[in-house]
C-alpha cells in the first residue's frame, strides 16, 4: 500500500519532477523492507524518524526515537529554534508522515510556507548537487589539507568511512533542507497535515485532545507496519497563549502527552522559552523530556569568541545537548562533545560542527583563552577540550 | 576505605535497618538506575521479598526490559504476585479536576490492601513499596504538595507496622530554589536513609556517570556495626546489567 501510494504520488509529481527521485527510492525500500518510509530501526529495538538535520541524527545515534518527548530550550533573543522546528516538519512532509503543528500564532498554516524543500529536488539540481558535491567533498578536502595537527581527531579513517556509508542511507532517511527554498505547495495541502493555534486556547484541553485523537491513529501495535507521526509544538508556554500562567496545567499536559507518546509510533518535538517559566518549572519540564537540547544564538560581533573558535562566520548559534533519549536501557548516553556549533552553509542548508578551538600562539594564549571564557560566560564552560 | 573499588559499595552503605529511603537525582545525573537495582534486591530469590511498584514515570515493560538484562524476571514475578505494578502513568485518570485527594486515599488503601495479603501469605521476607516518582505524584495531584505529602505519611506508617520498606525517588534539582522547597524537606526529614546522585563537577565521563552520597541518617551510633560510616561517597558508573560503585581514583 505504501508502494502504491508512493507510486501514484510519483505520478504526480513526475511532470515537475520534483520529487521522482525520493519517491523511486521509497519504493525501492518498502519493497525490500517492511518499514515505512523515514523510519529507521536501530538497536535494542528502537525505531527512529529523522530530525531533518542529518547531522543532528548522527549526533542523537540515528534520528529522534519513535515514542520520546523532544524538547527544546529556545533562545530568549534569537528565533533559531525554528530552525530546528522548520526541519523537523519538513522532514515529515516529504516522508507524507501526518503531522500534527501547534503554535501561539493566529494562523498556524501560514508557518508552513516557511517550511524549506529538499535539496536536490529536481534533475537540474540533482546535477548541481552533484557537482556541489563533489565541490563540498573539494572543500572538504582541501580544508582538510590545510587543517593542522590539533584537529588530527578528524583524520581518523573509520569515522570518514562510516560517514561515507551512512551517506548513501541518508538518501532516503533524512534530506537536507534548502532553508531559502520554499517547500512544493501542494505537498502542504495534503490531508495529513493539521494545524492548531495555541494563541486563543484558554486552556490545554483542546490541545491535548486533538493530540491524543492524532496519537490514537498511531498506535504501537506488534508487527504492525510503521507509520510514524510527528507532534511539532512551537513555544508552549509562550506569554501570549490563553493558558500561560497555568504551570501546573502545562506540566500535567506535557506528562499525560508523555505517556500517549510513549504507547505511540510518535514523535513531539516541544520548544519552549524557558527564560518564562521559574527555575523549579523549568527543571519540571527539563525531566519530562526524553531528549533535552538547548539553542543559543552568539551575539553579532563577539571578537574574543572569533578569535578563539574557527568557522566563527558561519556560526549562527549553539545547540547543547543535555539528555538523549534511550529505550529498554538505564545506561545514559555520554556524547564525546555535548556542544555543537549551528552553521549555515553556504547560507541555505544547516550543519551541526563540534567546536574547533583555534591554536592559540603562546605569548597571547592563556590571556586570550580567559578573555574568551570571561566575555562567553554562557557557553565558556561548555567549551570542552 | 581498606577496600578500594571492591564489592558493592552502595549495599554497604546502606545498613539493614533503613525503612524510609529516598533517593534524590537531578537532570544532569540520573537516578533511576537505583531504583532498579534496590528493586531488584528486593525481588531477590534468597530473600523471599516482594514489592508494590507505584510507576508513574514509565511503562511496565520499560522496567520489565531493563530488569531483565539485570537478571531479574519481573513478568514472572508480576504473575506470582511477588511484584504488584501499579500503572500510574494516567493517574488519576478519568474526569478532569476531580477531588486528588480521593483518588490518593483510593490508591493507599490499594496499596495497603497489598500489603496486608502480603502479610497474610506465608512470605518470608519485607514488602518494598517504591515510588517513582514523587515529584511526577504532585504534579498529578495538581501541585497540592499537602495532599501528597498525606499520601507519604500514610506510606511511612506502613513500614513502621508492617514492616514495609519504603523507596521514593524525587527529583531534587525541581525544588532547589526557595519557593518549592516544601516537600523535599519533608521528605529529607521522613528519610532514614538518602541517596543523591549528582554530576562530577568536570562534567559526564564516559567510564563515570557521577557521583553517590549516602547518608545513613536513621542509624544511633551504637546501633552501627563496626564499619558503618555515616556519610558515604563514591562514584558510580551504570551498565546494562547493574552498576559499579568506586571510590574517586581508585578502578582497577
Amino acid at each position: 500500500m505504501a508502494a502504491a501510494a508512493a507510486a501514484g504520488t510519483g505520478g504526480q509529481t513526475l511532470g515537475r519532477s520534483s520529487f521522482s527521485r525520493a519517491a523511486s527510492s521509497k519504493t525501492a525500500s518498502s519493497s525490500s523492507s517492511p518499514t515505512a518510509s523515514g523510519v529507521k530501526l536501530g538497536p535494542n529495538g528502537a525505531a527512529f524518524v529523522s530530525s531533518g538535520i542529518p547531522d543532528l541524527d548522527r549526533i542523537l545515534g540515528g534520528g529522534f526515537l519513535l515514542g520520546s518527548v523532544v524538547m527544546v530550550m529556545e533562545d530568549s533573543d534569537a528565533p533559531h529554534h525554528l530552525l530546528l522546528l522548520r526541519a523537523f516538519m519538513s522532514q515529515g512532509v516529504v516522508h507524507k508522515q501526518p503531522l500534527l503543528f501547534a503554535a501561539p500564532m493566529k494562523g498556524p498554516r501560514s508557518f508552513l510556507g516557511a517550511l524549506p524543500a529538499p535539496v536536490a529536488s529536481s534533475k537540474e539540481d540533482a546535477r548541481q548537487r552533484a557537482m556541489a558535491g563533489g565541490a563540498a567533498g573539494d572543500g572538504r578536502a582541501s580544508d582538510e589539507g590545510l587543517r593542522i595537527a590539533w584537529q588530527y581527531r578528524k583524520y581518523f579513517g573509520d569515522e570518514r568511512n562510516s560517514s561515507a556509508e551512512h551517506r548513501d542511507n541518508k538518501q532516503e532517511f533524512s534530506h537536507d533542507f534548502d532553508l531559502r527554498k520554499p517547500l512544493e505547495r501542494h505537498l502542504l495541502n495534503a490531508q495529513h497535515i493539521e494545524c492548531l493555534s495555541t494563541q486563543d486556547l484558554d486552556t490545554l484541553h483542546d490541545l491535548q485532545d486533538r493530540c491524543s485523537a492524532f496519537l490514537s491513529k498511531h498506535q504501537r501495535k506488534e508487527g504492525g507496519n510503521l507509520s510514524a507521526g510527528r507532534i511539532a509544538i512551537q513555544s508552549l508556554c509562550a506569554p501570549q497563549c490563553g493558558y500561560f500562567g497555568k504551570d501546573w496545567d502545562m506540566v500535567s499536559f506535557l506528562r499525560s502527552l508523555k505517556a500517549m507518546v510513549r504507547s505511540s509510533n510518535a514523535v513531539a518535538i516541544i520548544t519552549f522559552p524557558h527564560t518564562v517559566l521559574s527555575d523549579s518549572f523549568c527543571k519540571r519540564w527539563q525531566h519530562l523530556a526524553d531528549t533535552l537540547l538547548s539553542i543559543k544564538a552568539i551575539p553579532d560581533e563577539d571578537k574574543d569568541l572569533a578569535k578563539l573558535l574557527t568557522g566563527y562566520q558561519d556560526m549562527v548559534g549553539f545547540l547543547h545537548v543535555h539528555k538523549v533519549a534511550q529505550t529498554n536501557s538505564q545506561v545514559p548516553v555520554i556524547l564525546e562533545a555535548s556542544t555543537f556549533s549551528l552553521k549555515l552553509r553556504k547560507r541555505r542548508s544547516l550543519v551541526l560542527e563540534r567546536l574547533n578551538q583555534a591554536p592559540v600562539d603562546g605569548s597571547s594564549g592563556p590571556s586570550s583563552g580567559g578573555s574568551g571564557s570571561c566575555s562567553s560566560s554562557t557557553q565558556g564552560s561548555q567549551l570542552d577540550f | 576505605m581498606e577496600e578500594y573499588g571492591g564489592g558493592d559499595l552502595l549495599g554497604e552503605a546502606m545498613c539493614a535497618g533503613a525503612r524510609v529511603v529516598v533517593v534524590e537525582d537531578c537532570v544532569e545525573a540520573p537516578a533511576a538506575f537505583v531504583l532498579h537495582l534496590l528493586l531488584k534486591r528486593a525481588l531477590a530469590a534468597g530473600g523471599g521479598g516482594g514489592a508494590a511498584l507505584l510507576a508513574l514515570a514509565h511503562p511496565f515493560s520499560h522496567y520489565d526490559r531493563i530488569l531483565r538484562k539485570m537478571g531479574c524476571n519481573l513478568s514472572m514475578h508480576r504473575k506470582s504476585e511477588r511484584l504488584h505494578f501499579f500503572d500510574l502513568q494516567a493517574f488519576p485518570g478519568g474526569t478532569r479536576g476531580g477531588a486528588i485527594a480521593d483518588s490518593l486515599a483510593q490508591l493507599y488503601s490499594a496499596v495497603q490492601r497489598v500489603v496486608e495479603t502480603y502479610r497474610a501469605g506465608e512470605n518470608a521476607g519485607r514488602l518494598t513499596v517504591m515510588i517513582d516518582d514523587v515529584s511526577l505524584l504532585e504534579v498529578a495531584a495538581n501541585g497540592s504538595a499537602d495532599d501528597v505529602l498525606d499520601f507519604l505519611h500514610y506510606c511511612v506508617t506502613l513500614t513502621s507496622e508492617m514492616n514495609c520498606l519504603l523507596v521514593v525517588l524525587i527529583h531534587e534539582d525541581i525544588y532547589s530554589s526557595e519557593d518549592g522547597v516544601g516537600l523535599l524537606a519533608h521528605l529529607r526529614y521522613i528519610a532514614d536513609l538518602v541517596i543523591k546522585a549528582a554530576p562530577l563537577s568536570t562534567g559526564l565521563a564516559a567510564d563515570v556517570h557521577g557521583q553517590l552520597s549516602v547518608v545513613n541518617k536513621g542509624m544511633l551510633i551504637e546501633q552501627r556495626p563496626a564499619k558503618g560510616q555515616k556519610v558515604w561517597n563514591f562514584h558510580f558508573k551504570v551498565k546494562e546489567n547493574g552498576a559499579d560503585f568506586f571510590y574517586p581514583g581508585s578502578r582497577h
